[in-house]
């Protein structure tokens, strides 16, 4: 395959979006488009996930949030060819380092803005909204 | 030879093989290795423009990730406005999420074209991409100003205000990157397939799909979750 050719040489590191090193049988587009159909197929269960009854109604958050997760997936390793591979080192390890970051940004402000809604007001919201009229 | 080398002999190994030096070269025949853990020198210079460009995308998802807790936070502070349930529109997110994952693949194609250096394919495929991306800046802008129109502004509530800051800026992005695919366009058209306008190219690519996972966690979180909750 024309890609694998040019991107090795002396030196075998990937640059992220470089096409996979490995001879995994695949040419660049069947990749793209194995990632496409993934992806839409991801997209379409976590729509109709959302708009169906089909799952028990306190699931469907963690339902849509699965996908979602499966699906950044998908287009990190189809798209923009992130891989374990040991070429793949540096860019894998950044990546983790900015998940990290993520969660630990969005998770802990819901925790303790969580905690702080629940120490500072006695009433539920809807009372509060009620009371206000 | 026993003797220390002389400054010349540093700076010629350091003008040949860079700052690094020989690097790994066990056996002394003057195969130099390089694994991109510190030994074997410098990496080729799209892998390295490459990775810096990853390391910035990575920081403005790190930049997502905040207005996301605010998003998170406020989802719920509707000051007795509109909610989420009764805003969105979910048929046209549909729409736009099914236009941003098609220029995503078209934006490869357009990619595999160039590494292939088939000119008429590339522009063919970064014309659909950018074409996919305006439809979707467009239903995105249409969706505001319905909005606003409704009385639902970013003005109207610290839930609407965290929705307008989220998904603006996604739109901005993606709105900042038309104008580079459209200047990726004219380069490659003008200038060829040269080096640097294929490590821009590699960058553009990596920013294209990049706005595209932020808009599957914006789409579940936001719109999903938020119509159905």
């Amino acid at each position: 395959m024309s890609g694998h050719d040019e991107h090795s040489g002396e030196h075998d590191d990937a640059a992220p979006g470089d096409e996979h090193a490995g001879g995994s049988g695949f040419g660049a587009i069947q990749v793209y488009l194995l990632g496409l159909l993934l992806a839409v197929g991801l997209t379409v269960a976590s729509f109709w996930v959302a708009g169906s009854n089909a799952v028990w109604g306190p699931g469907i958050p963690a339902a849509l949030l699965a996908l979602a997760v499966a699906q950044i997936g998908v287009h990190l390793v189809f798209f923009l060819h992130i891989t374990s591979g040991p070429e793949n080192t540096n860019n894998t390890l950044a990546l983790a380092f900015g998940v990290m970051i993520v969660l630990l940004v969005v998770v802990g402000s819901v925790w303790i803005m969580a905690h702080l809604n629940h120490n500072m007001m006695p009433l539920p919201m809807d009372k509060l909204i009620q009371m206000q009229h | 030879m026993s003797k220390d080398p002389s400054p010349s002999d540093v700076a010629a190994v350091y003008l040949q093989h860079g700052p690094y030096g020989r690097g790994h070269d066990p056996h002394g025949h003057g195969h130099i290795e390089a694994r991109g853990h510190g030994a074997g020198g410098p990496a080729p210079k799209r892998v390295i423009v490459g990775y810096g460009f990853w390391i910035f995308l990575l920081s403005d998802i790190v930049m997502f990730s905040g207005f996301f807790a605010a998003y998170a936070v406020l989802a719920h502070a509707t000051a007795g406005g509109p909610t989420g349930r009764q805003l969105f529109d979910l048929d046209r997110v549909a729409i736009e999420t099914a236009c941003l994952l098609a220029s995503s693949f078209t934006c490869g194609l357009g990619y595999v074209a160039a590494t292939r250096r088939r000119q008429i394919e590339t522009q063919f495929w970064m014309l659909v991409t950018g074409l996919l991306g305006l439809v979707f800046v467009v239903l995105e802008v249409l969706e505001f100003y319905e909005m606003i129109q409704k009385g639902a502004g970013p003005d109207r509530s610290a839930f609407l205000s965290a929705f307008f800051a989220l998904v603006g800026c996604h739109g901005l992005h993606v709105t900042v990157g038309g104008l580079w695919l459209g200047t990726m366009m004219a380069q490659i058209w003008f200038k060829g397939f040269r080096p640097e306008i294929m490590r821009r190219l590699l960058c553009f690519n990596l920013f294209w799909h990049a706005l595209d996972i932020i808009w599957v966690a914006l789409f579940t979180i936001v719109y999903l979750l938020g119509a159905g909750a």
